[in-house]
């Protein structure tokens, strides 16, 4: 588990998740920001737990709800904000915008517009770095429930088994493909029973406890990173909002149910914690707040003030 | 000049880039002890071990993607996809990943991955193991596409697209790689993009690429008894399409016919007929004219499969009918 005095930053790292997060869709809802979004407002333990327990040069690959991932892998939230406003100054120029953000030099391999689609890739990685590069570095690949099924995950986690790879699968088990529940979906109501078919250690770890996530994650990461191979984390968790541009939720899951999991909310019951052990005073937490505000409005008039590409940059960038 | 097979060719290429350059390894079904199913990769295993030349399960799609992965940490993977027709299981990672992760990442990332798979008619293998489908990859943005037809061009296109630094879909033949042909023992390479013009003529400009590229030499040689000179652009590289060279050849004979191998309609040479009418329309003195493969799935019958794609009789009968002269139907 990280030590006490590293908790802060956790905190501080789940909470600017979630502003950067309802700023966007703040931006979005105005129009300023268009296309796709999906948000991970309520998942920030899974981002911030896992992520903090890799190195700098270890790599991320992430989903279409990979915001939080990228925040917590280090990401400008400038060049972040000016990618979703589709400008020439975003991490990919405005040309992959929230679906397919991504930043070789910060290790992170892209987020993905594919469902289950960045399993071999991730496997991909670990293949080059333990086979051909010979370093310790770990490739981290996340993706939601809703990829459990398809036959790229099979594929994948089969491979990094039977090769041993450097990999880590964590499973973000939001409960919900858009509508579809993953116990209406998986033959296995135990997700974690997977990972026996591909003879790697599977673990459940409640993903709204940034703690129990971190505890697990550095775990298989350790093992990854010592070459016994790869492992798959599912992490318990809840989107709090809607799949997408649509907000409403109301034909496949309860108000009840939705308040259940609000209540249990990452960010606020690991702020009360902290404060009920004296690490963090209410005053920190104001402090803590005002400067995300004030960094989320630098990004944003950042973003705002830069060009768009322009008309010549149609076709740059196909090939190298 | 030594003569060696296609395949040797082949294996040749991949010796020497990968004795070249450590971060090349390659992997796919029974590649390794086995030696591939056409043994192009034979011996491979002994000389560069077991992390460089990998058999892996069947599992076409994490076979691309895994390619993909590694691709873009910085090494250059060959994988093997058994059969093109196979590679409807890649597509995701082929398409969708590989060939557009440089684009939607701003140009920031290499792709250097090379998927080598083979394809084609004329082996009695029916629908599933015989398809020629190399369209389908020049209409992706991001991929660069191959299909060598001597052993020369296989050798020196395998090298160029192992030291690409973007994804290339290599299309081998299956009826080629006996074929043997001249290959210098000094180390050379051929540039992708760049056609060859495997036979000089005056009146009449055959485009062919693949196993298209012996039956269009045939014909040329018949035509030739006949009065016909035509000239014969094998194109060994599909996309980027060398259409200078293309359209230098028309602009003299003021004739063209495409001879591939692939179904007609949405094939290799619609796009070609079409480019040349955009570019050189008032150097033409006849239509444009595809003598491609017929729009059915390859059937398994002798009798119906020697029938499915074009042979040296149908594209000399082309030539004639454009010529004005009467032909036998």
């Amino acid at each position: 588990m990280k030590p006490r005095h590293l908790w802060i930053d956790l905190f501080q790292q789940m909470l600017l998740i979630r502003r950067v997060e309802e700023k966007i869709r703040e931006l979005y809802t105005q129009d300023r920001i268009k296309g796709m979004l999906h948000l991970c407002i309520g998942q920030e333990a899974v981002a911030v737990g896992a992520m903090s327990a890799l190195r700098e040069n270890d790599y991320l690959v992430s989903t279409h709800r990979g915001h939080g991932h990228f925040i917590a892998k280090g990401a400008d939230l400038g060049k972040m904000m000016a990618e979703l406003f589709g400008r020439r100054t975003g991490y990919c120029k405005g040309k992959g915008g929230s679906m397919h953000i991504a930043d070789i030099d910060l290790y992170h391999l892209g987020a993905n517009g594919i469902v289950g689609e960045g399993l071999p890739i991730a496997a991909g990685a670990a293949l080059a770095i333990k086979n051909i590069l010979h370093t310790d570095q770990v490739v981290m690949c996340f993706f939601g429930d809703g990829a459990l099924n398809i036959g790229a995950f099979h594929e994948a986690l089969n491979l990094a088994g039977l090769w041993k790879l450097p990999v880590v699968f964590i499973c973000e088990n939001n409960s919900y493909a858009i509508s579809m529940h993953v116990n209406r979906a998986c033959a296995v109501e135990d997700i974690a029973k997977r990972a026996e078919s591909y003879d790697m250690p599977g673990v459940t770890a409640d993903g709204m406890d940034v703690l129990e996530v971190n505890e697990q994650v550095d775990l298989a990461v350790k093992r990854a990173r010592e070459g016994q191979g790869p492992s798959l984390v599912v992490c318990q968790t809840y989107r709090f909002l809607g799949h997408g541009r649509n907000p409403d939720c109301s034909t496949y899951r309860t108000k009840e149910e939705e308040q259940q999991w609000k209540q249990r909310c990452p960010i606020e019951v690991f702020r009360d914690r902290l404060i009920q052990k004296n690490i963090l005073t209410q005053n920190d937490v104001e402090t803590i707040e005002a400067d995300i505000v004030r960094s989320i409005d630098e990004a944003v008039d950042f973003a705002e003030a830069s060009p768009y590409p322009a008309a010549e940059d149609l076709e740059v960038d196909i090939y190298a | 000049m030594r003569e060696i097979t296609y395949r040797d060719a082949l294996k040749e290429a991949m010796q020497e880039e990968m004795r070249r350059d450590p971060s090349v390894f390659t992997m796919g079904e029974d590649i390794a002890v086995y030696g591939g199913v056409y043994s192009v990769t034979k011996g491979l295993l002994e000389e560069f071990g077991d992390e460089r030349v990998l058999d892996t399960p069947i599992s076409e799609a994490v076979i691309a993607g895994a390619g993909t992965g590694a691709a873009a940490v910085g090494t250059r993977p060959v994988i093997e996809i058994m059969y093109v027709d196979f590679m409807t299981f890649c597509m995701d990672q082929i398409v969708n990943q590989a060939a557009k992760m440089r684009y939607m990442f701003g140009g920031k990332i290499k792709v250097p991955l090379v998927v080598r798979t083979q394809g084609g008619a004329g082996t009695y293998c029916a629908a599933q193991h015989s398809e020629s489908l190399e369209a389908w990859f020049t209409h992706v943005p991001g991929l660069k596409v191959v299909m060598p037809a001597t052993p020369y061009d296989a050798k020196g296109l395998l090298k160029s697209s192992i030291r690409d630094d973007n994804p290339v879909i290599f299309i081998e033949h299956n009826l080629l790689y006996n074929q043997k042909g001249p290959v210098p023992e000094e180390e050379y390479l051929v540039p992708l993009g760049l056609a060859d013009i495997k036979r000089e003529g005056e009146d009449i400009t055959i485009i062919t690429y693949s196993s298209m590229v012996s039956v269009s030499l045939a014909a040329a040689e018949e035509l030739a008894t006949a009065g016909i000179r035509a000239e014969v652009i094998d194109l060994r590289t599909l996309y980027p399409l060398d259409i200078e060279t293309i359209l230098q050849s028309v602009r003299k004979t003021g004739r063209v016919v495409i001879c591939e191998p692939d179904c007609k309609t949405g094939g290799v040479g619609g796009e070609i007929v079409s480019q040349i009418t955009e570019y050189a329309f008032d150097y033409l003195d006849a239509p444009p004219i595809r003598v491609a493969g017929r729009d059915t799935p390859i059937p398994y019958s002798p009798a119906l499969e020697s029938i499915a794609v074009p042979d040296k009789n149908e594209l000399t009968k082309a030539v004639y009918r454009l010529f004005g002269r009467k032909v036998e139907s």
